[in-house]
This record gives structure tokens, C-alpha cells and sequence, in this order.
């Protein structure tokens, strides 16, 4: 039996539910209109006004937002309300060039829990669960997110934040943690820790909500095996509100997009064009209830498919599929694309653990292209011919996925920081 | 009869083997024998010391990857053709020498060699009655 947070809206019927999207789209434009000078400028620019915005049809009129008009805009620029009526501020981790702030009502707030509370009870959540939140509190989205969704929930919250791993995991032993919130990556770790020190049966989780980071569809059987649990992916953004923009069900087959506050498109990267359901391209949200920081056409980067296939939870909220990378994570290498989801996805089905960072330089101009991987007890042995030999199987394995040769250099276990708000996958030197 | 190597990963910067013979110092493990196989990437020190099982559980402990893998001990005449004579009669009987090295301790008139030979049961057979005298772990001392 599926659980809902809030069932009247998340199985809602999809005419009623776009006939919702439909009134408060409207009304958000208007605010935005009236209250974002920089918006309002871009619509200026291409002869827009409100009353040219008809219905949700004639969204696609409207102007994007990209990441450097936030940049360009910060720190209040895109500011939907008076700061006398904002509770709250969170930014981005800032992995690349200037942070990204984000501001929200008290209202906003309250929506943004909800959205996390309906992730946490979608992952079987409910008051009888202790949430263990590993996310980093903070600025950063993730904690305070399901933090507050957790809280809905009514379950018991430990704000753990990240770091520390024996306390992690004396907490999650001693007080009986069930769901544990992180980053797939700090997950991995966790699982990892656990094992080493023999702990397996005093743990007693059963699901995860992990996100804010890529992840494979390996990684994910592997941290359920390693923590005997149901690892449910989540998604969002900072610009967005955080984690819970959607969020996995039952099923484990994509996200739904809590589309009673999100209308989500899916755009050519490279000409801006509205592509049809099913095609691959990149996400674009458009905020309708959020006041404080109303972000309308907001690009994403990720790269994603859209689904409004029947899903077997009930929920009528459209799925979106794990993001193949963004856009942005993507790396041209000797003009071939390079996803860093593929490489780790390879690492994890030649038995390395899927912590690896990539360095990319340009030497006489050409692209050095190494990747720094972690020894594993599995792997090793006392014959360097056996070990070269598995080096060699993973270096061939990565070249048929990506279609360009790397060096793999094996590093020692645990060398490379294990991440606890986002890892950091690459170091690109080129200057280009 | 044989004897327990083990083998750690070394990572290709400077120190680290200085940081795993100092952990080894200072929990008063004696290395017996030490032998260090590289690439351009990545090493492998590979050791015999005086207490195999303690020397692992601390190396473990400090994230180290390590194998255990079982070698044999020879004793070899300290003179010319001494070690020719030893590999000459395991070339006979096909026994093939993954990789050898000495033992720092001695006796006056013979060395002592490490030998990982992979094909076990065909190199025990081959000591018979040939005049290859195995070291064992209590005469050199080893837990």
C-alpha cells in the first residue's frame, strides 16, 4: 500500500492538477512582473507583458533564467518580496564560481518542508521512523530540507549534519536510526564504515533518501546490498528550494516532480526549444508558489527525460529520470563528451569502490585525461602482474564506455575525500 | 612449512614507506626480510617480519591494503653457483620462481632466500630427496 503525504494532491487527476499549475502560473507571473525588475526587464526585452501570458501554454514565451543572471543578479536582484518578509536564507555549495543565495518566506519555507515530507513518507516513512539526517546543515539545502520535512513527518529527527563517522555511527546503532538522509557518496562511505568495523547488526536502517549528487543506477544496488536497505533518490536545487523539487517512489523508476509547485519542461540545450515528453534534453522549472525567490524558466543543466507514464504509487505527478549528468558536469575530452556518472559506473561494476577523481590537463595541446582511483583489498595482491592485469581490464572497460582512453592511476584506500555535502569529481587545469 | 609474507600497496609519494616502517618500529616489530616491487603509478613492499599476525592487524588498522600470501624459506650456499645450483634444479622439475628475495638474517657458509613459487605440491616434490634444505619459521624466529 503507497503512502502519501499529501494524497488529494500527489494522486491528483491530471486535468485538475493542470488546471491548478494553470491559476497559479498566472498569478506568479504577475508577481514576478511586478516585484522582479530583472525579470521584468527580460520580458521587456522581448515585448512581453502579463497580459501576453494567456495560459500555461504560453509559458514557453517567456525568457530563461540561467545561472549567470543569478551570479549577475546577487544578491537581491531576483528578490520576489520585501527582505522584512524573509525567514530564511540558503545557497548553493558554490563547487563553481560565486555562490548562489536563495531567499524564502515563511511560507516558502512551509512548502519547501512539505515537499521533503512527502519524499520521507513516499520512502515509508512514518512518526514511528528516527530520520538520521547526514546531510550538511547549514547553508546548504540538504539538511535543513529534510530536516524540516522530517519534522512534518513527525518522525524523530537527529540532525546529525555530516563528518564524524563513529559518532554517524554510534548514534545510528544507539538510538535506532531507520532512515538515513545524505549524499549517495557520504551513503557509500557510511556503508563502507560499517562493514569495517563488523556493525552490520546493530544498524537498523531501511531507507535512504540520498541526493544532491549524480548516481548511478550500480551505485544505488550497491549501497542497498551494503546497508540492507531501499536507497530512494531525491532531487533539487538550491535556485529551486532545495532537495524535494521530486522525489523517488516505490518504484524506484524516476522522480515525480511536485508539480502543484514546480511546472517542469524539458528544452533543447543548444536552440532553447520546448522538446515533447519522452525526449532527452535539459530540465527547466518554473516556481508558481514560491514568493521570495520566484525563479520563472529556471535552466537547470541537468540533463534528463520526462515521463507521464501511469505509475503504479498512484501518483499522477510526472517522473522525471535520474539526471545523466548536467550539462555542465559534462567534460569535452579530445571532443568527446564525458559524463563522470559513466566512469563510475564502470568502477562499480569492476568492483572499485565508486570513489575516483578525475584530473584533466592539456600537455603540447592535448588533453591529459587520468583517473584516480582507490586500491581495493579485492584487487590487490602480493603479483604485480595480477594487479596490472585488473588495471588493464578497468582501463579497457573505460575506453569502450566512453570511447576515449584514460590513465587509471590506483591510489591508496580512502586517499581520495569522501564527500559530506558534494565530492568533488574533477579538476580540470586546462586553460582554455 | 612455509612462511607468512606480507604485502602492502604503496602509494607512489614520497614517505610512505618511511610512515609504514615507522608504525612497524614502534609497535617493535623486527623486519625480517624486505623487498619492494614497483611500477611508475604504484609499489608493493613485500615483507617478512618477526610477528606476521600483529604487524597485519596494525598495518589494517592505519587503512593500509595489504595481502598475506605464503613463501618458503631456502637455505642456499654462501659461494659461487650456490643460488645457480637451487634455481637450476627447480628449472628441471619446471617449477617456476615468481620472485625471490633475501633474508637479512644468515649463518656463517649459507644465505637465506625467499621464494614465492606458485605451483606448490610440484615444488614440495621436487624437495624430496634433492638438496634443498627449507627454513622453517621456528628456526628463523617467526610467531
Amino acid at each position: 500500500m503507497p503512502n502519501y503525504y499529501q494524497p488529494e494532491i500527489e494522486t491528483m487527476p491530471y486535468e485538475e492538477l493542470r488546471a491548478l499549475q494553470n491559476e497559479r502560473f498566472l498569478k506568479q507571473v504577475q508577481h514576478v512582473w511586478d516585484n522582479v525588475p530583472y525579470y521584468r526587464a527580460k520580458m521587456e526585452e522581448k515585448g512581453l507583458t502579463p497580459d501576453d501570458i494567456q495560459s500555461i501554454d504560453d509559458l514557453h514565451k517567456l525568457p530563461f533564467l540561467k545561472k549567470d543572471d543569478l551570479r549577475e543578479a546577487y544578491p537581491y536582484g531576483l528578490l520576489g518580496t520585501p527582505l522584512s518578509e524573509c525567514v530564511r536564507i540558503q545557497s548553493t555549495s558554490g563547487t563553481t564560481g560565486k555562490r548562489v543565495v536563495a531567499f524564502y518566506t515563511q511560507n516558502d519555507v512551509d512548502l519547501w518542508e512539505d515537499c521533503c515530507a512527502r519524499a520521507i513518507v513516499a520512502a515509508g516513512g512514518t512518526k514511528e521512523d528516527v530520520v538520521h539526517v547526514a546531510y550538511g546543515y547549514g547553508l546548504f539545502t540538504g539538511g535543513a530540507g529534510l530536516h524540516g520535512g522530517s519534522h512534518k513527518v513527525g518522525c524523530l529527527t537527529l540532525p546529525m549534519s555530516s563528518g564524524n563517522t563513529d559518532r554517524q555511527l554510534m548514534f545510528m546503532a544507539d538510538l535506532g536510526s531507520t532512515i538515513l538522509c545524505c549524499t549517495p557518496s557520504y551513503a557509500a562511505y557510511l556503508a563502507e564504515s560499517i562493514h569495517e568495523r563488523g556493525l552490520q547488526d546493530q544498524i537498523h536502517l531501511k531507507a535512504g533518501i540520498f541526493g544532491a549528487e549524480a548516481w548511478s543506477e550500480d551505485m544505488r544496488h550497491d549501497i542497498e546490498n551494503k546497508l540492507g536497505i531501499k536507497a530512494y533518490d531525491i532531487y533539487g536545487l538550491t535556485e529551486t528550494s532545495g532537495p524535494g523539487v521530486a522525489f523517488e517512489c516505490c518504484e524506484q523508476s524516476g522522480m515525480h516532480i511536485n508539480e502543484d509547485h514546480f511546472i517542469a519542461e524539458i528544452i533543447d540545450p543548444d536552440t532553447g526549444e520546448v522538446l515533447p515528453e519522452g525526449s532527452k534534453g535539459e530540465l527547466v522549472f518554473t516556481a508558481i508558489t514560491k514568493q521570495a525567490f520566484p525563479l520563472l524558466r529556471y535552466r537547470t543543466r541537468d540533463i534528463c527525460v520526462l515521463s507521464r507514464a501511469k505509475c503504479s504509487c498512484g501518483r499522477t505527478h510526472v517522473k522525471m529520470s535520474k539526471p545523466m549528468g548536467r550539462s555542465d558536469d559534462m567534460l569535452i575530452i579530445r571532443g568527446v563528451n564525458v559524463f563522470p556518472s559513466q566512469i563510475e559506473t564502470v568502477l562499480l561494476q569492476q568492483g572499485y569502490p565508486a570513489n575516483y577523481q578525475i584530473i584533466v590537463d592539456r600537455v603540447n595541446n592535448t588533453d591529459t585525461f587520468e583517473i584516480m582511483v582507490e586500491m581495493t583489498p579485492d584487487i590487490f595482491s602480493d603479483s604485480l602482474a595480477k594487479i596490472t592485469a585488473a588495471e588493464k581490464e578497468l582501463v579497457g572497460a573505460l575506453k569502450s564506455m566512453l570511447g576515449i582512453s584514460a590513465k587509471v592511476k590506483l591510489v591508496a584506500p580512502k586517499s581520495i575525500t569522501r564527500s559530506e555535502g558534494k565530492a568533488v569529481r574533477v579538476i580540470d587545469k586546462r586553460k582554455i | 612449512m612455509n612462511i607468512h609474507q606480507i604485502t602492502v600497496f604503496l602509494e607512489n609519494r614520497a614517505g610512505q614507506l618511511a610512515e609504514i616502517t615507522r608504525l612497524l618500529a614502534d609497535n617493535h616489530i623486527d623486519i625480517r626480510a624486505i623487498s619492494i616491487a614497483e611500477t611508475t603509478d604504484y609499489g608493493l613492499a613485500r615483507m617478512i617480519v618477526d610477528d606476521s599476525y600483529k604487524a597485519s592487524s596494525i598495518l589494517l588498522a592505519h587503512g593500509n591494503i595489504l595481502s598475506m600470501t605464503p613463501v618458503w624459506a631456502v637455505e642456499v650456499p654462501d659461494r659461487p653457483n650456490g643460488l645457480a645450483e637451487l634455481l637450476g634444479i627447480l628449472a628441471e622439475n619446471h617449477v617456476d620462481v615468481e620472485y625471490m628475495y633475501a633474508l637479512f638474517t644468515q649463518k656463517p657458509g649459507s644465505a637465506y632466500m625467499i621464494l614465492r613459487i606458485s605451483d606448490e605440491p610440484r615444488f614440495l616434490s621436487t624437495l624430496g630427496d634433492r638438496k634443498i634444505k627449507l627454513i622453517t619459521k621456528e628456526e628463523l624466529g617467526l610467531k
